[in-house]
């Protein structure tokens, strides 16, 4: 009896990484505390919660045992379904907020962007696979077209947001498939003297009556209300001064659990979601954070230790991008809430309340256990 | 792209491409770390304060104003509860039909209401102040969003337009305006109290933290007022000014012992209860803040310094033939020429001349310094706002014509309640007392001004004066020995006398054998025909000194009997 519960045991975390897991598990609790001093006033949500990691780890374990070979097999196939639901989102979404991006199916709702955070990845590594002995510049371009879609389509919802974290998934991969310098240099230096002169001509640009070519107003409200939060301090500005200030009122040591006076009083906006991190800031402090930061770092090292470790080309950018893109989750969802980058829709991973980003994050750490799992029983 | 450099042939990345991505992973990792030390310790402090301010509160706790009541104890001012009704217009989201519904329960017009709840950009706009509680109870009922009520306190002044010039009024923030509301704001208003809380974002209070500092109600203001005396004074001097159609009137009544104002009145009056129309012509607290030329109400002080020095006594015989005196271009007279009058007929008649003639033969300093003790040219010092002090001019710059008229009160002028309190002086056996608006616990020391033969003397001539033969006949009462002395002046316009307008006044005291009260009354331009303070002011003096001694409960010091006029005496008109 024993002996089969043990191995039960075995086959159910053979294919599961330690490490990785132990990391997830930690940012989790962390989560699950400050989730509960976020809900305080609304207790339903903690349960749902732990529905979410629930359906999420069923997620993550079926991903694992997914071999990465059948996963290249199945990027064309997810990929073209991601790309058809958004085109039918297009078509029949429904709108709420002012933006269509929410498809009915019988009773469950769901954005199929949600779907191309994985996808992306998935296909460009695919490609990049496939065509790894004659990469070209034309394959490139090839795959400039197949993140440029998807992303367009997504960013016209609008959903900027999202658009950006596919951009940045389809990115990276391009980047790790070895994009020329020649290319990436130019870019990056003209997104630089574009930042810099969008500081210095503040004034000039974030006037009312300038119009930004291509990006719509409350876009283009919501970085000129980053740049100076105090023009609108009741509006726009309100999540960023209130965050802000929920931040650095947690000092060092912060105020203590459930103690956080900017959450309490309801000062901060989504605070169980989006903004979750003013409230663990407010609650744990400078300690707080820097242990927050130092499991994401750790996770995001076992990435790539998995990356580099990966036999295909297929696995390696896969895995990379994977983790990048756990990167760019907590990089933009902490800037944003510290009053550094623009406001955007982008969860704190592991810890904000809600399903949809919560099953993908562990869907790709499933992934990434997968590639480590079959590192060595699979030659190219 | 050569076919040997393909990074897809080499076992791993390219290791300065891992190594671009480590130290970009590095820089935004560190830049989030800079931030969260920017906020969390640089600015901390900072933000911190921020954080507080957000939700820290200190909220005012009104203190109930304290009551003003008369010397027995009843209600002059009383704050009752009532509630204010104001609106946040962002959060008023109302319908049409709930607008109106509110509109009528506020008895408001209802595109008044519409307009003040469109109110743009404004987060606080009173809707009604001083809602009756049930009338609030009812738009409670309403349960409308971004409608509040607030606790307030509306002031009540049961005796109304009665008292309305001694207690004054407050405005709707309950802050002294006028009178004893004024005087005695300090004391009335007590001190708010607060408390710290904590408010959560919706301004609901979460938390009370703790009570800065209580809330120290008002204290009660106990004057010495008589409200039953007051009422008599009001009523009475009312009947007066309209038999007389006169422009006004004040009656001011002391008590002789303490000095204390039991009554003071004043015509045109007002209701304090709701000032929508009242004038500032109403609202004038005549009697302290208005001067007049007191006229012959003044003869007596200026014989009773002639009796102090010596040189006359009750008896001494004074020419008054042919009827008039005349001092450089001018000329005074008597309205009923007669030949020597006694010092006590001057007084008795009223005699102009008789008055000029005692006043020319005394140094100006002396008479001066008799008007400077009872208290000419000073204001009397109540408490009252706007107390006037009246005008007495040095005696230097006297000329002899004004000196002689002054003797019987022109070219000088006082207030109604200075010149009530100056006859403490022949009451009080000749000492000047201080005047009381508040209760007195103890008798106050009065200043002496005369001896007390001379005060004497003077009130048994003020007694001549209203006996038959005398100018005020009609200030005589049953029961009681009065003493007392009419005035009529022409009254001053344009710089000079008009020559058909009047001040008329009575001043006295009684029971004579132990004066008690001093009642001066004062009628603004009688335009009735009649205009002598014999005929206009004494009859409101007797009506309203033997009220108030009986509400007093005084004994009798004559006999009780009706007052008859022996036929054939003619009641002596004053010189004017």
């Amino acid at each position: 009896m024993l002996q089969l519960a043990a191995r039960a045991w075995d086959r159910l975390t053979e294919s599961i990484d330690g490490t990785l897991m132990l990391l997830a598990v930690l940012i989790i609790a962390l989560g699950l505390f400050t989730l509960y001093s976020a809900a305080y006033e609304n207790p339903a949500r903690m349960q749902a919660q732990f529905v979410n990691i629930g359906v999420a780890l069923v997620a993550m374990w079926i991903a694992a045992q997914v071999p990465p070979q059948t996963l290249m097999r199945m990027a064309v196939p997810i990929y073209a379904v991601g790309l058809a639901l958004l085109v039918a989102v297009a078509l029949f979404g429904e709108v709420a907020n002012g933006a269509r991006r929410w498809l009915h199916v019988g009773v469950v709702r769901f954005q199929p962007s949600e779907i191309m955070k994985i996808a992306m990845p998935l296909m460009l590594a695919w490609y990049f696979q496939r065509r790894e002995a004659t990469l070209t510049a034309r394959d490139y371009l090839v795959a400039a077209l197949i993140l440029a879609v998807p992303a367009a389509l997504i960013a016209r919802q609008p959903d900027l947001g999202t658009a950006l974290l596919v951009l940045a998934a389809g990115f990276y991969v391009i980047f790790l498939a070895g994009l020329s310098w020649r290319l990436i240099v130019p870019v990056a230096a003209l997104g630089a003297v574009g930042l810099i002169a969008l500081i210095a001509f503040e004034t000039q640009i974030c006037h009312p009556d300038a119009v930004w070519p291509g990006i719509k107003a409350y876009q283009k409200a919501r970085v000129c209300t980053l740049l100076d939060p105090s023009t609108d301090p009741l509006g726009r500005g309100f999540h960023i001064i209130q965050a802000t200030i929920a931040v650095g009122s947690g000092g060092f040591t912060g105020k203590g659990w459930l103690q956080g006076t900017q959450t309490h009083l309801e000062f901060i906006p989504e605070r169980s979601t989006d903004f979750i991190f003013a409230v663990f800031s407010e609650e744990f402090g400078l300690a707080g954070n820097a242990v927050l930061l130092v499991l994401y770092v750790a996770l995001l090292a076992r990435g790539f230790v998995i990356a580099a470790g990966a036999p295909t080309f297929f696995a390696r950018l896969l895995a990379g991008a994977i983790t990048l893109i756990f990167f760019t989750y907590a990089f933009v969802n902490m800037g944003m809430v510290s009053g550094i980058l623009p406001v955007v829709g982008v969860p704190l991973p592991l810890v904000s309340y809600g399903g949809t980003a919560l099953v993908t994050l562990f869907l790709g750490l499933g992934i990434l256990m997968s590639i480590q799992k079959h590192r060595k029983l699979v030659q190219t | 792209m050569k076919f040997a450099d393909s990074p897809v042939l080499a076992p791993t990345f390219p290791p300065w491409r891992v190594r671009v991505v480590i130290g970009a992973l590095g820089a935004a990792f560190a830049v989030l770390v800079g931030r969260a030390v920017y906020l969390q310790g640089w600015n901390h402090d900072f933000l911190r304060a921020k954080g507080e301010s957000r939700y820290s509160r200190t909220l005012e706790i009104p203190a109930v104003r304290g009551r003003i009541l008369d010397r027995n104890g009843e209600a002059l001012a009383v704050s009752t509860p009532v509630k204010s009704i104001w609106a946040i217009p962002e959060d008023a989201t109302l319908t049409t039909k709930q607008v109106e519904t509110l509109a009528r329960t506020l008895a408001l017009p209802r595109t008044e209401l519409a307009q003040r709840l469109a109110g743009t950009a404004r987060d606080f706009v009173y809707l009604k102040r001083q809602v009756p509680p049930e009338i609030a109870d009812q738009v409670a009922a309403l349960k409308l969003p971004g409608i509040y009520q607030s606790r307030e306190y509306r002031r009540y002044y049961p005796a109304g337009e009665a008292t309305a010039h001694v207690v004054g009024f407050t405005d709707v923030d309950e802050v002294g305006q006028e009178g004893i509301e004024l005087a005695f704001q300090e004391t009335l208003a007590g001190r708010a109290g607060s408390r710290r809380v904590i408010k959560d974002r919706l301004g609901q209070i979460v938390e009370d933290v703790e009570s800065v500092r209580a809330a120290r109600d008002g204290r009660d203001v106990v004057l010495a007022l008589d409200a039953r005396i007051q009422s008599l004074a009001y009523g009475e001097l009312k009947r007066a000014v309209a038999a007389h159609r006169a422009r006004g009137g004040g009656i001011v009544v002391l008590d002789v012992a303490t000095g204390e104002l039991l009554a003071l009145a004043n015509l045109p009056s007002y209701n304090p209860n709701n000032r929508a129309r009242v004038s500032g012509e109403q609202v004038r607290n005549r009697a302290v803040t208005d001067q007049f030329e007191p006229g012959s109400t003044l003869k007596p002080f200026t014989v009773a310094l002639a009796l102090e020095t010596g040189r006359w006594t009750p008896g001494t015989l004074i020419q008054t033939a042919p009827g008039s005196l005349t001092i450089g271009p001018a000329t005074i007279r008597d309205a009923h020429p007669a030949g020597a009058l006694t010092v006590e007929q001057v007084i008795q008649k009223s005699s102009n001349v008789g008055a000029a003639k005692i006043a020319l033969a005394l140094p100006a300093e002396e008479i001066w310094g008799m008007f400077d003790d009872i208290g000419l040219g000073t204001p009397p010092r109540l408490g009252f706002p706007g107390e006037s002090g009246g005008k007495l001019r040095p005696f230097k710059t006297w000329r002899p014509i004004e000196q002689a008229t002054m003797s019987y009160g022109h070219g000088i002028s006082v207030s109604l309640v200075q010149l009530a309190r100056a006859y403490t002086v022949f009451a009080r056996d000749g000492d000047l007392v201080p005047l009381s608006l508040a209760k007195a616990d103890a008798l106050p020391a009065g200043k002496p001004v005369l001896s007390p033969k001379t005060a004497a003397a003077v009130r048994h001539m003020l007694e001549l004066a209203v006996e038959p033969g005398g100018t005020g006949p009609r200030a005589r009462i049953v029961g009681y020995r009065v003493g007392g002395k009419t005035g009529t002046a022409h009254k001053q316009e344009h710089g000079g006398y008009a020559p058909d307008k009047y001040h008329s006044s009575f001043v006295g005291f009684a029971p004579l054998s132990r004066p008690r009260l001093v009642v001066a009354v004062m009628i603004d331009e009688p335009g009735a025909g009649q205009y002598y303070g014999g005929q206009v002011a004494a009859p409101v003096f007797a009506q309203v000194m033997a009220g108030a001694l009986r509400l007093l409960g005084v004994a009798p010091d004559a006999p009780l009997k009706p007052i008859e006029t022996p036929a054939g005496v003619l009641e002596v008109r004053e010189s004017v």
